[in-house]
């Protein structure tokens, strides 16, 4: 009776914990800690290291030589375009005090970054930080989904489609979870994004892949990465920047950061160890592009659990996402059909799934060496964890499809959302850009 | 005169480039070719989706010679471009009617 009471107590103690750490519950008494601080700028560059050019060349190295331009402009230009919607109003949508919209919405109050100033504290760190480092998640987000219809997008939809994206999907979504919206009251567990971004910019692929339509000649046509070495070398940019994007979503410089660093390193490296053996397995060899899809798999799954899961745990989330994402990008798409040229359905979608709900597992302190550092918001049982995560899913997946949908059809009925096909075959380097990737 | 003109596995260019000079071959041109023979292609897989690669990179060897060397020219090159697999390639001979030095204007066998 008295062990059962105690362990209620530590449970207690544990979810305040975590409270604290969510964003939006900034403590205005705080003060400003030098050594977070001193982290959070890192964290802040690793991050947007992930994107340019960590993802870029992820990315790029698996298109057609033709094609490997429009690749790393869209996401330099992303990078461009978002920072100032970010700061024009985004940051508010996101992090603002909606008032009596605040369950969905943050308003716009700190549109412009009105009362960002030097002194503005957020928890610990200076506010011109924290709207930093969320800035870069933003800016990764809308690119992750470029994979999706590579190759075939008009660069000039694709810039309109994605500044509507970020404003009325990307935006609200991350005020749900992180901005003291509604996804925040029910305990829903995403540390550092699994939802809001991974989940988030896989079913918007998806769809944009569907609306889109198939490249031409897929899929009887090879279409075989041109430079495998340039994807492996940003798969392992975008490894080392997910350490500011998992260890740095803590906000601080403390224990849970230190541990989010060590499950981030493990559940990566198990997944991409999963994929190349899954691989070797079915296929029977053992491949560059599988082991750097494996750990990018991986990365995905722990970034929702990387707060509060142990290294155990971590080990089981980046098995799952390892030989899940392998499946889903190699069996499910081949079966389905639909041409999401980089699978960031297959490895953001799927993998964000498999991460959020183990995540709902993982984090219960019951489960002996597997144990992590405890549930979400009220939440005293997995189950009711469990529900919660799948309740952060479902809202995602619907929310994001819908409206994404939407924003694609207005954007093609306005002005096209496709390349023509002369345009495709001639390559967009050379269509879009009047440049060539390789001059040899 | 005769063209002898050798399809080999690039990376016995090196090794065939030698053995020719050593029986005094004073030339030879070398272009980077794709083909198929009894080796046909491969496959590369790349997330399950599997790609046939018909064609394979070789290089092709030309040497124009008097009719004397035609033989040692095919010894040279059999010998050092074989490895005993499938894709070592082919030598075809054909009649050379005519060759010419532009420089000088010299013709037939000096101007090889």
């Amino acid at each position: 009776m008295m062990t059962k009471f105690n362990n209620k107590g530590l449970i207690a103690v544990l979810v305040a914990a975590v409270a604290i750490s969510v964003p939006a519950i900034a403590l205005a008494e705080e003060k400003l800690n030098s050594g977070d601080t001193a982290w959070m700028l890192v964290a802040t560059a690793l991050v947007l290291f992930m994107t340019i050019p960590g993802l870029s060349l992820f990315y790029g190295g698996m298109v057609r030589s033709k094609n490997v331009l429009s690749i790393l402009m869209q996401c330099f230009a992303i990078t461009a375009l978002m920072t100032i919607i970010w700061m024009l109003y985004a940051y508010s949508f996101a992090f603002g005090d909606g008032g009596s919209m605040n369950g969905f919405f943050g308003g716009f109050d700190k549109a412009l970054l009105q009362g960002v100033g030097v002194d503005a504290l957020s928890g610990t760190i200076p506010e011109t930080v924290f709207m930093t480092f969320q800035m870069t998640f933003a800016v990764i987000t809308p690119a992750l989904i470029v994979g999706a219809f590579a190759e075939r997008m008009k660069f000039s939809a694709m810039l309109i489609f994605m500044a509507i994206w970020v404003s009325i999907v990307y935006a609200p979504i991350s005020h749900w979870v992180w901005g003291g919206g509604w996804l925040a009251k029910y305990g829903v567990l995403d540390f550092a994004g699994g939802t809001v971004v991974h989940i988030n910019a896989g079913i918007a692929g998806l769809v944009t892949a569907l609306v889109l339509g198939k490249r031409h000649g897929f899929p009887t046509t090879a279409m075989p990465p041109h430079n495998l070495g340039l994807t492996l070398m940003g798969a392992s940019m975008l490894w080392v920047g997910w350490f500011g994007f998992n260890a740095g979503s803590e906000l601080a410089a403390d224990g849970v950061a230190g541990m989010a660093m060590a499950v981030t390193q493990i559940a990566a490296a198990t997944a991409a160890l999963a994929w190349m053996f899954s691989e070797w397995v079915v296929h029977g060899k053992p491949s560059v592009l599988g082991i750097a899809s494996g750990a990018v798999s991986g990365l995905v799954a722990i970034t929702p659990a990387s707060g509060s899961v142990g290294p155990m745990g971590a080990l089981v989330i980046g098995l799952a996402a390892g030989v899940g994402c392998f499946l889903a990008s190699t069996k499910l798409k081949r079966a389905m059909g639909y041409d999401d040229s980089l699978d960031v359905f297959g490895v953001h979608a799927i993998g964000g799934i498999i991460g959020a709900l183990l995540t709902g597992i993982f984090s219960a302190t019951t489960l002996g060496v597997f144990s992590g550092s405890g549930l979400g918001g009220d939440n005293t049982t997995i189950g009711a964890q469990l529900g919660a995560q799948f309740m952060g899913i479902a809202a995602t997946v619907i929310y994001t499809g819908i409206v994404t949908y939407v924003i694609l059809k207005v954007v093609d009925a306005v002005i096209g959302l496709r390349v023509s096909e002369d345009e495709e075959i001639e390559g967009l380097d050379l269509s879009h850009h009047d440049e060539r990737g390789y001059i040899i | 005169m005769k063209l002898v003109s050798a399809i080999i596995k690039p990376f016995k260019l090196d090794d065939v480039r030698e053995a020719l000079s050593e029986i005094g071959v004073q030339g030879v041109t070398v272009t980077e070719v794709k083909g198929f023979g009894r080796q046909k292609g491969h496959t590369e897989l790349y997330r399950g989706a599997e790609y046939v690669v018909d064609f394979l990179p070789k290089v092709k060897v030309e040497v124009a010679v008097d009719e004397g060397m035609v033989d040692q020219v095919i010894e040279a090159i059999t010998n050092t471009a074989r490895t005993g697999k499938i894709g070592d390639g082919k030598i075809f001979v054909t009649n050379l009617e005519q060759a010419i030095r532009i420089r000088t204007g010299e013709t037939g066998p000096e101007a090889l």
